[in-house]
C-alpha cells in the first residue's frame, strides 16, 4: 500500500501529463497482479465500498483527538482523509522507546478484499490497525481511497493510456473493451504485456466516449461560414447517452450513461421502460436528459430533483417525468454510424426517431438561420424563433459542422457552445468560509446578499453563494479583506463586516433565477459566480431584491 | 486585557503605559520595542527603537538607514528599566536576533515571544524558556495537524530528488530573510559540498549572515551565473520567484517550497510547488503546547495565527487563555499566504 500511497502522493504534485503518465506506467510495470490491477481500479473510479464511510474515518479520529481540535484543523485544511492522517497518532511515536515493531503493512489487494468481505462491525478495528502501520503518506492515501475521492489530477482516461503505454496500445483500444473488464484486470494486463489475446468486448450495450464542444463568442465568427453549420438549441438538462442491444442469447440490455460513461440506469427506470420498447435490434443516441410537463420542457430547476439518486420513487417518477431530447445517432442495428458526416447522422436520426414513435423521445429541432446575426437573434429569443414556451429551458445555440464526424474528446474547430449572456448584479459580501481542496484554508466561499426594505429599514439579505469566478490572485486579495474585516465568527462561517458604510461589493453573474421558499429571500440563483470585485464600489449602492424579483417576472 | 494590565491592547499593537512603549508597533510610534527584523513587526518609521544588534542592522539593510530617529542595541538578558518596569531580551529561536521580550513590574513578569521556534537552526541562538506570569504567543500554526516538523528529513528529501533529478535544477522556494539561510546552513550540515545559488533578492542578508559569523559555504550569485548551465544545481530564491519568468531559464527546474504551510497538500498545489519541504521557522503545535508549559505561565494570550485551537487547548490545561486578533502581522507574517513562515 505505501508504493501506491507514494504514486497517488507524486501525481498529485506532478503538473504535467507526460510525467504523470511515465509515473503511472512505471508503476503498473514494476507492480505485481493483483495489486496493480485494485490501483487501476482506485485511479478509474471503479471501487466502490459500502460501509466505509466517511462517517467512520470521523468516528474513529473522534476516540483518538479532541473534537474541537479536529473541527478547527478540518476547516483548515479542508479535507477530511487529510486531516485525519495528519492527526492519527503514530504508535511507533506514541509508544515511544522499547522497540515494539509496527504491524506490517497491508497490501492493495488485502484492503480492498477486506473492505468487500467485513462487515460494518469489524471494519473499525481493521481501518485502524492499517492506519498504525502506515506511514503518514500511506494513512492519507488508504483514507482518501475508501471515501472514494482521489483527487489527484488523474481522469479514468489518462490511467488507461497508462495502461496502454504497456503494451503498445491506445487508450481508445483499452476503451473497446473496458465495459466486460473488471478489477483486478487479470486479462487487460496479459494482453498489454502480450501473454494472451485482447479480451472479449461481451457488452451489448457499451457507452461510446462522448464529443464535446468549444465555447464560441461574437468575435470568433468571423472567418466561419453559416452554410457549412447546422445549428441547434441548447437544451438547459443534463447530456446523456441511450444504449441498447442484445448479447450472443439475445437478452436485451438498455442503459443511459452520463456525459462521461456512468452508468445512470438505476436512477430512471421508466425511461429505460420506454426505450426498451423502440423496435431496433440496437441504437445508440445523444441527447439531453429533460423533465417534461404536458408536452411542456421544464427547466433545469425542476430537473434537478431527479438528479444524484441512486433509486427513485413511485412519486418522483410521476412527479418528474424524464425525457430525451435526441441530437446524435452513433449506431444503428450494429452499423456504427460516428464515421459519417453530422448532416447524415442527422437523416438517420430523424427517421430513427419518427419510427420508434415512442412517447419519452423526441428529437432536438434545428434551428434554421442564413446569416450569423440571424442566429444572434434567436439566441437572444428562442420563443420567437420556434422554440414558443419552451425557450425557459434553453440556454443558448449548438452550432455543428454539418460534415463533422463523431471524434471523441473536444477536438477543435468542430462544434461550438454559444451560449445566452449570463445576468449580473452587485452584491455585497456578508459571509465567507473556507474552501476545500486547491482553496483549503482560503477564505474562498461567499455568501452575498441584496438590500431590502424593512420596516422602514434597509436591510441586506442574503441571496447566493459563490466560490469561484475568480483568479488565485483576486483570491487572495478577497482572502486578506475577510481577515482584515471580520466581525463576528459563527464557527467556520466569518461574518464580514456589512452596512451601508462598509462591505465589498461582488459583482455576480449567473445563469437564472428561481423562485424559492427554501431561501430567506425567496429566490435560488443558477450557477452564480464571482464576475468583478467592485473595491470602487460603496456597499450602499449595491443591488436591491425587487431589481432581482423583476428579473423573476421578466422570465429568467 | 483588562485595565491596569501591564500590557493594553491599541490600534498600533501592544503598548505598556507604565513604561510608556510599544512592542512591535504597527503604526509609527515614538517608542519601539521590536522582537524580530520581518517587515511585519520591524516597520520603518519609530522615534527611537530597542532591539538586538542583529536586528538593527537587518532593518538597517531593509528600510535604509534612516528607518527610526534614534536606535539602541540591547544584549540578550540585559536589563533595562524603563519606567517601573524591568524589560530584557532573550532569544526566540526565530532568525538571526530574534528575541522575546521580558517585562517585570509589581503585577508580575510578562513575556511577549513574538515569532520562535525550537527546532534546532544553526543560523540563530536557540529558543530560551523564561518563566512568567502571562505569555504572549504567537500561533501562526496553532493546529494540531501542523506537528511533527522534521527539517532534516525535508533536506534530504531535497538531496534526494536532487540526486534523482542530476540534470534539473531545484528551485527552493525560502523567505529571504531567515529561511533562506537556515536552508543554506542545513544543507551543508546534511553534508551538501556544491556552490549554492542564490537570488538577488537575498544577497544583501546572505552576506549579512556571513558577517556575522554563520557558516554556509561557497554562496554564488545566480545573477552572475548562466542560468540555463544550473542543471543539477540548489538554487534558493524568494517564494514569489517559482512562478516568475525567471524560473523558467533554468534547465527543466524542480519548484520547491520551504514553508511550514507545506503539511497541508492543497497549500503545495495552490502554488504550483511540486517538492513541498516542511520547513518552517515558527513553533509547530507541539513546539507551542511544550512552551507555554514550560514558562509556568498561568495565563495565555495569543497575538496572531490560529488562535482559537491553541486557546482551547490552554484552558483545557488550566489556563486562562485568550486571543488578542491582532490584524496587520500578517502583511509578511501570518496570513495564509504569507512567504516567511
Amino acid at each position: 500500500m505505501n508504493a501506491f500511497a507514494r504514486l497517488l502522493d507524486r501525481l498529485g504534485f506532478e503538473p504535467s501529463r507526460t510525467n504523470k503518465l511515465r509515473l503511472m506506467t512505471e508503476f503498473f510495470r514494476e507492480t505485481a497482479d493483483p495489486d496493480r490491477g485494485y490501483a487501476l481500479a482506485a485511479l478509474t473510479g471503479t471501487l466502490s465500498f459500502r460501509h466505509a464511510k466517511s462517517g467512520l474515518v470521523r468516528a474513529l479520529i473522534a476516540e483518538r483527538v479532541d473534537p474541537v481540535l479536529f473541527a478547527l484543523s478540518y476547516d483548515f485544511v479542508g479535507d477530511l482523509s487529510e486531516t485525519a492522517a495528519l492527526l492519527w497518532p503514530a504508535p511507533n511515536e506514541s509508544i515511544g522507546v522499547g522497540g515494539e515493531i509496527n504491524p506490517p503493512e497491508p497490501t492493495l489487494s488485502e484492503i480492498v478484499h477486506a473492505l468487500g468481505d467485513s462487515s460494518k462491525s469489524d471494519l473499525p478495528g481493521k481501518l485502524a490497525r492499517w492506519l498504525d502501520a502506515l506511514d503518514e503518506t500511506g494513512r492519507w492515501a488508504l483514507l482518501k481511497l475508501i471515501t472514494g475521492s482521489l483527487r489527484i489530477g488523474v481522469s479514468a482516461r489518462l490511467a488507461k493510456t497508462a495502461v496502454a503505454g504497456l503494451g503498445g496500445k491506445t487508450a481508445n483500444e483499452i476503451e473497446e473493451v473496458w465495459h466486460g473488464l473488471a478489477p483486478p484486470y487479470l486479462d487487460l494486463f496479459a494482453w498489454m504485456e502480450g501473454r494472451e489475446d485482447r479480451p472479449d468486448p461481451s457488452d451489448p450495450a457499451p457507452f461510446c466516449l462522448a464529443m464535446l464542444a468549444h465555447a464560441i463568442t461574437e468575435a470568433d465568427f468571423e472567418g466561419l461560414d453559416p452554410a457549412e453549420f447546422i445549428a441547434e438549441w441548447k437544451w438547459d438538462g443534463v447530456r446523456v447517452q441511450a444504449v441498447s442491444g442484445q448479447d450472443h442469447q439475445g437478452v436485451r440490455a438498455t442503459r443511459l450513461f452520463s456525459r462521461t460513461g456512468e452508468d445512470i440506469s438505476a436512477a430512471f427506470p421508466d425511461l429505460i421502460e420506454s426505450l426498451e420498447q423502440i423496435r431496433a435490434s440496437g441504437f445508440a443516441l445523444d441527447g439531453e436528459l429533460l423533465i417534461l410537463r404536458e408536452g411542456r420542457t421544464q427547466s433545469f430547476n425542476v430537473l434537478q430533483q431527479r438528479l444524484n439518486r441512486k433509486t427513485v420513487s413511485a412519486r418522483l417518477i410521476a412527479e418528474f417525468p424524464a425525457h430525451i431530447r435526441a441530437y446524435d445517432l452513433l449506431r444503428l442495428d450494429g452499423e456504427d454510424l460516428r464515421s459519417l458526416p453530422f448532416a447524415e447522422r442527422r437523416r438517420r436520426l430523424e427517421s430513427f426517431v419518427a419510427a420508434g414513435a415512442s412517447p419519452r423521445l423526441d428529437l432536438s429541432p434545428v434551428v434554421a438561420f442564413g446569416t450569423w446575426a440571424e442566429l444572434a437573434k434567436a439566441r437572444l429569443e428562442p420563443d420567437q424563433f420556434g422554440a414558443g414556451a419552451d425557450a425557459q429551458a434553453i440556454e443558448g445555440v449548438m452550432l455543428k459542422r454539418a460534415d463533422s464526424i463523431y471524434t471523441p474528446g473536444r477536438p477543435k474547430g468542430l462544434w461550438h457552445k454559444w451560449k445566452r449572456d449570463p445576468f449580473r448584479i452587485d452584491a455585497v459580501l456578508m459571509y465567507a468560509q473556507r474552501g476545500h481542496g486547491k482553496r483549503s484554508s482560503l477564505y474562498s466561499d461567499y455568501t452575498f446578499g441584496v438590500w431590502r426594505e424593512e420596516d422602514g429599514a434597509r436591510r441586506l439579505v442574503p441571496v447566493g453563494k459563490a466560490y469561484f469566478g475568480f483568479t488565485d490572485a483576486e483570491l487572495a486579495q478577497i482572502d486578506r479583506y475577510v481577515r482584515a474585516h471580520t466581525i463576528n465568527r459563527f464557527g467556520p462561517v466569518h461574518e464580514v463586516g456589512h452596512d451601508e458604510s462598509q462591505g465589498l461589493v461582488l459583482e455576480i453573474a449567473f445563469e437564472g433565477l428561481n423562485r424559492s421558499s427554501r431561501h430567506k429571500s425567496g429566490v435560488a440563483m443558477r450557477f452564480p459566480r464571482v464576475a468583478r470585485i467592485r473595491w470602487d464600489k460603496p456597499a450602499g449602492e449595491a443591488d436591491s431584491l425587487e431589481t432581482l424579483s423583476a428579473l423573476i417576472k421578466s422570465g429568467v | 486585557m483588562t485595565p491596569g494590565d501591564l500590557l493594553s491592547l491599541t490600534p498600533a499593537g501592544l503598548y505598556c503605559p507604565a513604561g510608556d512603549f510599544f512592542i512591535d508597533p504597527l503604526r509609527p510610534s515614538p517608542r519601539a520595542l521590536i522582537t524580530h527584523a520581518h517587515s511585519d513587526h520591524a516597520r520603518a518609521g519609530h522615534g527611537e527603537v530597542l532591539a538586538t544588534r542583529e536586528t538593527l542592522d537587518l532593518m538597517a539593510i531593509r528600510h535604509g538607514p534612516g528607518f527610526a530617529r534614534v536606535v539602541q542595541p540591547i544584549e540578550p538578558r540585559e536589563k533595562l528599566v524603563l519606567g517601573p518596569i524591568e524589560v530584557s531580551f532573550h532569544p526566540a529561536g526565530h532568525v538571526l536576533g530574534s528575541c522575546q521580550i521580558r517585562l517585570s513590574g509589581k503585577r508580575g513578569t510578562w513575556i511577549v515571544s513574538g515569532d520562535y521556534k525550537r527546532e534546532a537552526d544553526p543560523t540563530c541562538a536557540p529558543f530560551e524558556a523564561v518563566p512568567c506570569d502571562v505569555f504572549i504567543s504567537e500561533a501562526t500554526f496553532g493546529l494540531p495537524v501542523f506537528s511533527r516538523w522534521r527539517a532534516r528529513v525535508e533536506i534530504e528529501k531535497l538531496l534526494a530528488s536532487a540526486q534523482l533529478f542530476p540534470e534539473r535544477a531545484h528551485l527552493v522556494g525560502a523567505y529571504s530573510l531567515g529561511k533562506a539561510q537556515r536552508v543554506m546552513a542545513m544543507l551543508r550540515a546534511a553534508g551538501y559540498a556544491r556552490p549554492i545559488y542564490i537570488h538577488g533578492a537575498m544577497e544583501k542578508i546572505t552576506d549579512y549572515y556571513i558577517k556575522a559569523g554563520v557558516e554556509l559555504g561557497e554562496i554564488r550569485k545566480t545573477a552572475e551565473a548562466d542560468r540555463a548551465t544550473l542543471g543539477g544545481e540548489i538554487v534558493i530564491c524568494p517564494p514569489s520567484a517559482l512562478q516568475d519568468a525567471w524560473s523558467r531559464k533554468f534547465p527543466d527546474p524542480v519548484l520547491a517550497f520551504a514553508s511550514g504551510w507545506m503539511r497541508v497538500r492543497g497549500r503545495a498545489r495552490q502554488r504550483g510547488v511540486e517538492l513541498p519541504l516542511v520547513i518552517s521557522d515558527h513553533a509547530d503545535w507541539d513546539a507551542l503546547t511544550q512552551t507555554i508549559r514550560e514558562t509556568g505561565c498561568s495565563r495565555l494570550l495569543v497575538t496572531h495565527g490560529e488562535a482559537d485551537a491553541l486557546v482551547h487547548w490552554a484552558r483545557g490545561d488550566g489556563l486562562e487563555a485568550e486571543p488578542l486578533r491582532l490584524a496587520g502581522y500578517g502583511d509578511e507574517g501570518e496570513t495564509a499566504l504569507a512567504e516567511n513562515v
